[in-house]
């Protein structure tokens, strides 16, 4: 057997977004079943569980809805992750309800998404939700947005339908300054078009299935290419303080962004202090270099201070910001309503500090995606350029040039619960 | 062109990131050691983050007294030779001084009664973060876990309120008596956990491995003959060539005939299987969603 081929696979995380009817769960049973990642014992579960609820086919939303309230209601309260393989990659499936109230959800989803996959219905084209759906892709930077035209058997797999469609969506994407790479596929979730296999109901479409395109869409961590500025948030200090290693001290982390060599130039921000690489380790092995997003730690040349929520960046790269003014797209999520002036616990990467919320500059109407002034709170699943300040100065960047290092969240601190996150602008 | 990562090498670093995070966030972490596959990768990966430092965490066994000899024994070595402190919760104690009561019948298990000793040795040491191996993939309620899922005072999960999880910002606030569970592995799949224990050449325990066993049948499935577990009068004894895919204590084991030798064996079997690997556990079966209403009152 072939164990070098499992062995060397990449991972590819994606989402899934669509409105309620758009066959979500219909696509991604298709893709679970046509891959072979549908078990026996959980195909019999289902049946079981269909026919018990009176379904006369097989309800394949039963295998995502797991918790029994999503089972009771016949809808999806949370994310759910599944995972399937081909020969050629590994998938993680972000899998997000498209209901109406759960933006959150979708965010959440969207947040560790290499590629979002949006479901239009043939029959109904660019809807609300379409807009609303592609507005998060593109706030939350997924590089690449997959734009499946389901239910193409119920429009006789009509090629103009598909071309109407598709020149509408990009027709919206450019008002609404999409960035992601586009792609167009008509296929229908439950007959199996363009799905897995190629559709002979529609000869006038060539450019692959959709299983063709997750098998070989490129994942290039954006901001982990060698010409990216090198970012290493510092995690935990590993002090080993035994007889075999009685000074040993590295900084373990995972690397947000660049590469790191031995000897290369450091900056620990924000103290400003400059020292360079001695070793780098992965737990016992000797590395030369680190990636993003590898976890490693790093041993210094110099004994400076450092601790936890400090960054490591390379002296000779674009710096990252530093700063205690934030401004960023955020997203709420809590009932308990974003209040001006009130404070926060932030978190970004490992750090944390408190803000303030200095402005609620505008809101953004989801639907029309117009910006309304004059706002001084937010809703559960309000959309809004924010400004804060915060106790200690913050190291991030913008969110658009590194995901890891230009995200954060609002923590609060009476509840402690997670209730918003921040895209930084600047 | 930018550097690319294996699947297997970007789990491992997605994971070591969360046991760091434990390390840093909480005051009294524990590893949920259960001698089983997961746990033990987990415990590897724990090593792997803080090494040449020691684990962090002590390993806590919730012991129900009906182990499998050899995964007892895998237990005790491993724990001599990472040097790391071994914390036992008896089921059998809890069973002696009335905290819960034995199940009765043919079908009983000690498997439901864990979830009382487990909050007892949570409350006992006052861990704050408890380490376990679940994995999404492994079940549909556990698919919606979070990485740092969070526990209120009585242990309980709530599922139709969990905290957002975005990027890897990992929130471990809470307030006194509450706790954490956390899963590093939440996105490995059965065959990334075999694939990983194969390349970095981990040690099992000979009982994931084919062994000549006394077993029985049950409701299609072939148990243990151990002294815990009572038989039916229909039910005979065979000796076969059996493996666990999947361990759990003694009554819901289900074995797998098997004549898998080596890992590359195993993982050729897996690959073709039709069947999950819970598909073998009979605490999964009692009904639809006994995951779901097990993992709220506190179980793993």
């Amino acid at each position: 057997m072939n164990t070098k081929g499992y062995l060397d696979m990449e991972l590819l995380r994606f989402t899934t977004a669509g409105s309620v009817d758009d066959g979500k769960s219909t696509l991604i049973g298709r893709l679970l079943y046509d891959s072979k990642s549908i078990f026996e014992d959980q195909l019999e579960a289902v049946e079981e569980a269909s026919r018990s609820r009176g379904n006369e086919e097989v309800n394949l939303a039963l295998l995502t809805d797991g918790l029994r309230a999503e089972r009771e209601q016949g809808i999806t309260i949370d994310v759910a992750y599944r995972y399937f393989a081909t020969p050629k990659r590994k998938f993680i499936i972000a899998d997000t309800p498209g209901h109406v109230q759960y933006t959150r959800n979708m965010v959440t989803g969207a947040s560790t998404a290499d590629l979002a996959i949006i479901l239009i219905d043939a029959r109904n084209g660019v809807v609300e939700q379409t807009i609303r759906h592609s507005y998060i892709a593109s706030l939350l930077e997924i590089p690449h947005i997959a734009v499946c035209i389901n239910k193409m058997d119920l429009v006789d797999f009509s090629e103009e339908c598909f071309n109407a469609i598709k020149e509408k969506y990009i027709q919206m994407a450019k008002k609404i300054h999409i960035k992601a790479d586009l792609f167009f596929i008509p296929i229908s979730a439950k007959y199996g078009d363009n799905v897995v296999t190629d559709s002979e109901n529609m000869p006038w479409y060539n450019k692959g299935t959709l299983m063709n395109l997750l098998e070989t869409i490129s994942i290039e961590h954006k901001s982990g290419g060698d010409e990216q500025p090198m970012r290493f948030p510092v995690q935990y200090v590993i002090r080993p303080i035994s007889d075999k290693y009685p000074d040993y001290r590295a900084y373990a982390g995972r690397l947000s962004g660049g590469v790191l060599h031995v000897g290369d130039s450091v900056r620990v921000l924000p103290s400003g202090l400059e020292t360079s690489v001695k070793a780098i380790m992965e737990a016992d092995k000797m590395m030369e270099t680190a990636h993003t997003p590898e976890s490693v730690s790093v041993l210094l040349n110099d004994d400076i201070d450092i601790s936890r929520g400090d960054f490591l960046v390379k002296t000779n790269d674009k710096q990252p910001k530093i700063s205690q003014n934030i401004s960023m797209m955020c997203c709420w999520f809590n009932e308990t309503e974003m209040q001006n002036r009130k404070k926060y616990v932030i978190k970004n990467t490992v750090a944390e500090t408190i803000g303030i919320v200095q402005s609620i500059d505008f809101k953004v109407d989801i639907n029309t995606l117009e910006k309304m002034e004059g706002v001084s709170s937010l809703k559960m699943n309000d959309i809004a350029q924010v400004t804060i300040k915060t106790a200690n100065p913050m190291v991030f960047d913008a969110y658009e040039n590194n995901r890891t290092t230009g995200s954060l969240i609002f923590i609060d601190p009476d509840s402690f619960e997670t209730v918003g996150a921040g895209m930084i602008i600047e | 062109m930018s550097y690319k990562l294996t699947h297997l090498k970007e789990l491992e670093a997605e994971s070591i990131y969360v046991l760091r995070e434990v390390a840093a966030q909480f005051e009294k972490p524990a590893i949920l050691f259960s001698g089983g596959k997961d746990s033990i990768v987990v415990t590897y990966l724990a090593y792997k983050a803080f090494f040449p430092a020691k684990i962090p965490f002590p390993l806590v066994h919730i012991d129900t007294g009906h182990n499998f000899q050899e995964t007892l024994e895998y237990r005790d070595n491993l724990v001599k030779k990472i040097g790391a402190q071994l914390i036992v919760g008896s089921v059998q104690e809890s069973i002696d001084t009335g905290r819960v009561k034995e199940e009765k019948g043919y079908n009983a298990s000690r498997n439901r009664l864990q979830t009382t000793t487990l909050l007892d040795t949570i409350e006992k040491y006052k861990f704050d973060a408890c380490i376990g191996g679940a994995r999404r993939d492994e079940e549909k309620a556990r698919a919606k876990e979070r990485f740092f899922s969070h526990r209120d005072e009585f242990g309980q999960w709530n599922p139709k309120n969990q905290r957002p999880e975005l990027w890897n910002i990992f929130n471990g606030k809470k307030n006194m008596g509450e706790h954490f569970r956390v899963f590093p592995i939440s996105n490995w799949t059965e065959m990334d956990v075999w694939q990983y224990i194969y390349q970095e050449k981990i040690e099992l325990p000979s009982i994931y491995f084919t062994h000549e066993r006394r077993c029985f049948q049950r409701d299609g499935q072939w148990l243990a003959a151990e002294p815990c577990m009572t038989l039916k009068p229909t039910e005979e004894v065979v000796t076969l060539k059996v493996r666990c895919r999947t361990i759990g204590d003694i009554s819901c084991t289900g074995l797998t005939i098997s004549e898998a030798h080596t890992l590359e064996d195993i993982i050729e079997e897996i690959a073709a299987t039709r069947v999950t690997e819970r598909g073998g556990r009979a605490d999964d079966k009692r009904s639809e969603t006994s995951m779901e209403d097990r993992k709220k009152e506190g179980y793993f």
